[in-house]
């Protein structure tokens, strides 16, 4: 298990290396001056010259990459802010608690509501129920985030003021940005949840199980929820990943200082060291989120862990 | 049993074509049956009507500025009231279908034709193509696609095309995994096998021999990522990236009337019940694709 952990971890190495590639060209040929940027419209052209000739921009391509690079690998230096002239590793550290809080909110949220009305749907199939339920998750899939937070703050900030409509100061303001990104999520797990507990609650052992006479609660929870938990804790995965690129949006709306927001001011900023090193840091969270569902697999079902054993 | 025959008699390249149309006509008919893809179906026509004929039916021009009549609440004269430039929403909406449609259609279209390629490339090939094309994917799949989307999207510049291309390329790595799965199933089958030994060129193999067999799962998956890329293009739009005022894209209806939401809650309320509304009827018609392509996996 450990080593094929190892090898999974020495694998996303070249995979981050492509991303670290892949974002450094889009940057790269991206219109604009860094120099004039950094200068403004009032500076000379030698003194912008001169800038540029300071940061390496007259360099080739490859020279550039391989700089930013070795800088990243040896000192975890992803360059400087245009705007605050700070590193840009620091800005986007000091940031990601509150990224990951976010994302880790809206995840429980998706669980709570999402896994018992999707077991619920799957043992009461085509009751009202479950027809409410699955109309109800179909709707929050196809409600754009965005939207659904302007409406939360509209409904439970600005007419009931039951909650703050900005900020991340307490657990009160973490409510509608959590619910914002959990809903969605959640009508993915309930589909899910629902689905991969139909497919196992027609298998025999699940039969053998009511034939034994165990309880109804046992028969699902211990028997069909645990076998069912593979598909499930795949698209946790998924949405907790996509909580990250979904809190780009929901950061923005409620004005909470994260990686989100930072990325959004510096897009508009043209603050491009800031969003290269924000991607970057985006996907290799991303990665280790992916690296972490393996492994659960291998917890919610010893049959892979044994698969594991068997590939290291 | 005359029927067979009648069948056998045919041309070969008849039949093919009579078994595609009844195979058409099959899916067609399990669609029918199915009222929740039947009302996602009514519901993208009536939004395509609308988009196709926004001139006839939009009471207002989108752009129509009435500043004496800004911020309306909805009304007889504005249905669904008015913007802080007193431009009516409803006829806002009515254009704008045509620009999320077009931004959904699109943005597919790159997507499936690029990720399609290399999918297909990849699986036909196998071996260091298979390998190299699949790593490169590998690569985009590790940046989540919303903000694949925005890098892109803040490298290209705002606009409806770089939207779309943003959008677009996002979703590549999702046709190409799904159009990889499909053709690597369908090329170890016999027709295909015939096809090379008769002397048939690869570009044959995979575009009349392989492809047409390998289209049910592209075909949902397209479906399904049209409102994928309405949301997207309506994401990059309120963070400012996307489409840019005054065209009346829905998402960036809903950025240009946040900062009034205090008061005037109509000016965000009706274009996200529109976008709602399309992912809603594209989700019905995608799931109900899936359904009636392969039976198998209905719930």
């Amino acid at each position: 298990m450990h080593r094929y952990v190892l090898r999974r971890v020495v694998m996303m190495i070249p995979v981050l290396l492509g991303v670290s590639l892949v974002i450094f060209t889009m940057m790269y040929f991206t219109p604009g001056d860094p120099a004039r940027l950094i200068l403004g419209d009032t500076a000379s052209e030698a003194e912008v010259e001169a800038l540029r000739e300071e940061m390496g921009l007259n360099d080739t391509f490859i020279v550039q990459y391989s700089r930013y690079l070795k800088k990243a690998i040896a000192h975890g230096d992803l360059g400087t802010s245009y705007v605050t002239g700070r590193p840009v590793i620091t800005e986007i550290v000091a940031r990601f608690p509150t990224t990951m809080l976010l994302a880790m909110l809206s995840v429980i949220v998706s669980v709570l509501i999402g896994i018992p009305t999707g077991i619920i749907s799957a043992t009461k199939q085509y009751s009202i129920f479950d027809n409410m339920a699955m109309i109800f998750a179909l709707l929050g899939v196809s409600m754009p985030n965005f939207w659904q937070g302007l409406i939360l703050i509209i409904v439970f900030s600005l007419h009931l003021g039951w909650l703050p409509a900005s900020g991340f100061y307490g657990p009160s303001y973490w409510i509608l940005p959590a619910l914002t990104i959990g809903t969605g999520t959640a009508a993915t797990i309930t589909r899910m949840t629902r689905s991969s507990m139909l497919e196992v609650i027609r298998q025999d052992y699940i039969r053998t199980a009511r034939a034994k006479g165990q309880s109804e609660i046992v028969v699902i929870l211990k028997h069909a929820l645990k076998n069912a938990l593979i598909p499930i804790i795949t698209v946790i995965g998924l949405q907790f990943g996509r909580g990250l690129g979904g809190a780009i949006l929901t950061e923005s709306i409620f004005s909470i200082p994260g990686l989100g927001k930072l990325m959004v001011d510096s897009i508009k900023a043209r603050n491009y060291p800031v969003v290269q090193g924000g991607v970057l840091f985006i996907a290799v969270m991303f990665s280790f989120i992916n690296l972490l569902v393996d492994i659960l697999y291998a917890y919610a079902d010893p049959r892979i862990k044994s698969q594991y054993r068997r590939r290291s | 049993m005359n029927e067979l025959r009648a069948h056998e008699a045919l041309p070969e390249s008849d039949r093919m074509v009579r078994r595609k149309k009844s195979q058409l006509r099959e899916t067609w008919r399990r669609m029918l049956k199915n009222k929740a893809s039947l009302v996602g179906l009514t519901i993208i026509v009536l939004f395509a009507f609308m988009a196709i004929f926004a001139d006839h039916i939009a009471p207002y021009h989108y752009d129509e500025q009435k500043l004496e009549d800004a911020f309306l609440k909805p009304s007889r004269d504005h249905w669904l009231g008015t913007d802080n430039f007193g431009r009516d929403i409803l006829s806002r909406i009515i254009y704008g279908a045509r620009i999320s449609l077009q931004i959904g259609l699109i943005s597919v279209g790159i997507g499936v034709a690029v990720g399609g390629s290399l999918g297909a490339f990849a699986a036909y090939y196998g071996g260091y193509t298979d390998n190299a094309i699949m790593r490169f994917i590998d690569v985009l799949l590790a940046i989540p696609n919303i903000v694949l989307a925005i890098s892109i999207s803040a490298a290209l510049g705002p606009g409806l095309v770089n939207a779309m291309i943003a959008v677009g390329i996002g979703t590549v790595p999702i046709y190409a995994r799904v159009v990889r799965a499909s053709v690597m199933t369908v090329k170890e089958q016999e027709f295909v096998e015939a096809a090379r030994c008769i002397g048939a060129k690869t570009p044959r193999i995979l575009l009349r021999h392989i492809l047409p067999n390998a289209m049910a799962p592209i075909i949902v998956q397209a479906t399904l990522g049209v409102a994928t890329a309405i949301l997207a293009a309506a994401g990059l739009s309120f963070i400012g990236l996307g489409i840019q005022p005054p065209t009346p894209e829905w998402g960036a209806m809903l950025s240009a009337g946040r900062q009034y939401i205090r008061d005037h809650w109509h000016i965000v309320t009706f274009p996200g019940l529109a976008i709602m509304l399309t992912i809603f009827a594209l989700n019905l018609l995608g799931d109900g694709l899936r359904d009636a392509l392969d039976p198998r996996l209905k719930r």
